[in-house]
């Protein structure tokens, strides 16, 4: 449980987490490591069930009651999960924030918006009611909400989809965390608000110098706004690479068929080419490769032992075992590569 | 025979439109006003009272209804009306307070459960389970015979009895609150456990337990009338409905049943009101969830 001494800031090593469900442990993710050093952005892609929400809902201690966990998660060198009382209420305080698909459910609707943005700060950090009023006021300004005093008095039924997940952000940044931690931010809304939004979130998160986790299943956006991006799979990293490559040049064959699924402005297509069976999690996964019943490049030794996560070269890791040679070859059309 | 199914079919809809909006509706406010009717009149009692209570008439035993006593007199000559209206204090207050003592204990008790988790939780589900199995009037009977009768023995046991009651209804409510994800968004903000289960979880389960607690209040009410009828609550020579109609029971036996009869007639009203109030309630803070 005891983490390395590292240079991240936040570091995650084979972590593996099994839930109680129906009675029995299972596992929702497999042997997960990364790193993410301060100020930089690292995309979380896949589909539901992949195990995104698990990663940070383990990384901020969110993980329901029963939730078996080993390997370590570090942040700033300190391990997380042996964080008891008044230690785990500072770190969640300070150090990190989330941000939360459904802004609306994650407000109390009973609550004014004024309530919900002062609440951590009078609690947190003892500040007097004026004091915190004004700041509140001057973060919901700093999102881009107009007319933040009416706001402050108003409810969350009262703000839009859009509104309300800015002002999350507004909550968010308000303690100036370290890392933020943002689960699909823009996924409810609509494509013009989620272009506003994203920028808000970036602005802020240079404004103030914090690193940021970002979880999506859009892979044009994880391209835009991250670093660096993660693919999970099963509860599996597929592969881990620069965000700028990840469309031209994926790792893994999950990675590819999700490129090639997608409609390309440039490209003409009939039918946008599926990947046939359905997603599986960690649990139900088969026991050699995750991929392997779904994927059109798998061999014999792909339904051998799970791959290790296989070193290349430009700092890119990769779970496939046909890899390197693939590489480069899994976007062509079918049949040139059979 | 259509007329009476038209009106039992208009009965049916308007307590579906009672239970869909939460609204108090007519029957709701009926017994709110009869309610505030007792409660000024308890307030009032010792300047409505015609006569002392306590002043006893031998010669002017079993008297019909005269000038000078408007409910004519029980078996020792005291003034009916006198009685009866100073009789609502201790009825009144006595069912209050086991209310507001179980209430407060048993909601601490049911979001400490449901904040903390694990052990403490299941400990406090065995308790109230175990508490639960014994009826509260028996409680009550076993705290009188260990510390004398009066209405302090009974009201602290049946405070005690009423605990699991309030506990088992918060701690289902609250835990069900618990798990909405704008508490895990507090959680994830640092912010306090105790000022989320008080400032936050308390007041989205509170119209639950107001609700209860007016339901608890009537079965208070008779449980403590039922302690007294029986000599162990309130003790003579304090006006109250119950012990009312214990003594008032001799008199039914002699033909004089004036006494035991309006003393129930006043504690059947009133625990009529509180349940209609409490059953409104509880569907008002339904309809709102």
């Amino acid at each position: 449980m005891t983490a390395l001494p590292s240079s991240s800031l936040l570091s995650v090593d084979g972590l593996t987490v099994r839930l109680p469900v129906a009675g029995e442990q299972r596992t929702v993710l497999k042997d997960v490591s990364f790193s993410l050093d301060a100020g930089r952005t690292l995309g979380l892609v896949g589909e539901s069930g992949s195990g995104k929400s698990m990663t940070v809902r383990t990384i901020a201690r969110l993980l329901p009651e029963g939730a078996e966990v080993t390997g370590g998660v570090a942040f700033d060198g300190a391990a997380v999960f042996d964080l008891r009382g008044e230690a785990l209420r500072g770190y969640r305080a300070r150090d990190v924030a989330m941000i939360f698909q459904d802004a609306r459910a994650y407000t109390n609707p009973v609550r004014r918006i004024g309530d919900f943005l002062t609440e951590a700060m009078r609690t947190n950090e003892r500040m007097p009611k004026a004091a915190a009023d004004r700041r509140a006021v001057e973060l919901l300004a700093k999102v881009g909400i107009s007319d933040p005093e009416r706001r402050m008095r108003q409810y969350p039924h009262e703000l839009s989809g859009g509104l309300l997940q800015r002002v999350m952000i507004a909550a968010a940044v308000a303690a100036r965390p370290r890392l933020i931690l943002a689960d699909e931010p823009t996924t409810a809304l609509d494509v013009t608000t989620q272009a506003e939004v994203m920028g808000i979130l970036q602005r802020m998160q240079r404004e103030h110098g914090m690193a940021m986790l970002f979880i999506t299943h859009d892979l044009e956006l994880a391209g835009a706004v991250c670093d660096e991006t993660i693919v999970l799979y099963a509860g599996q990293v597929m592969e881990r690479q620069s965000s700028a490559r990840l469309h031209r040049d994926p790792l893994h064959p999950y990675t590819a068929a999700l490129v090639q699924a997608r409609p390309d402005i440039e490209r003409r297509a009939v039918r946008l080419p599926a990947i046939p069976g359905h997603p599986t999690t960690a649990y139900e996964a088969p026991a050699g490769c995750a991929f392997a019943p779904r994927c059109r490049f798998a061999e014999d030794r792909c339904r051998e032992g799970v791959p290790p996560l296989l070193a290349l070269e430009g700092d890119a890791e990769t779970r496939c075992v046909r890899m390197p040679g693939l590489r480069g070859r899994m976007l062509q059309p079918e049949e040139v590569v059979l | 025979m259509t007329t009476v199914a038209a009106d039992a079919r208009m009965l049916a809809r308007e307590a579906r439109r009672l239970r869909r909006t939460g609204a108090l509706g007519a029957s709701g406010w009926t017994a709110v006003i009869a309610l505030a009717v007792l409660v000024a009149i308890a307030l009032l009692a010792p300047v409505l009272a015609p006569q002392d209570p306590n002043a006893v008439d031998l010669s002017g035993a079993y008297q019909g209804s005269s000038a000078a006593h408007l409910l004519g007199t029980d078996a020792s000559g005291r003034d009916l009306l006198s009685r009866l209206l100073m009789g609502s204090q201790t009825a009144l207050v006595g069912p209050f307070l086991v209310v507001l003592v179980s209430t407060i204990l048993g909601t601490l008790l049911a979001l400490a459960a449901v904040w903390f988790g694990g052990w403490l939780d299941q400990a406090v589900v065995r308790v109230v389970d175990a508490v639960f199995a014994f009826p509260g009037l028996l409680l009550a009977i076993l705290a009188t015979a260990l510390f004398g009768s009066g209405l302090t023995a009974a009201v602290a046991a049946l405070s005690i009895a009423y605990i699991p009651y309030i506990a088992r209804i918060v701690r289902s409510a609250a835990l069900r609150e618990r798990s909405l994800p704008y508490v895990a968004a507090l959680r994830v903000q640092g912010v306090h456990g105790l000022w989320i289960s008080l400032r936050h979880i308390l007041p989205n389960v509170a119209g639950l337990i107001v609700a209860n607690a007016t339901l608890a209040f009537g079965f208070a009410l008779m449980d403590l009338a039922g302690l007294s009828f029986i000599g162990l609550g309130v003790q003579p020579p304090t006006a109250d409905w119950g012990a009312m109609v214990g003594t008032g029971m001799a008199g039914v036996l002699q033909q004089q049943p004036q006494e035991a009869l309006y003393a129930s007639a006043l504690i059947v009203i009133t625990v009529a009101a509180v349940n209609i109030l409490g059953d409104r309630l509880t569907e008002r803070s339904e309809a709102r969830s």
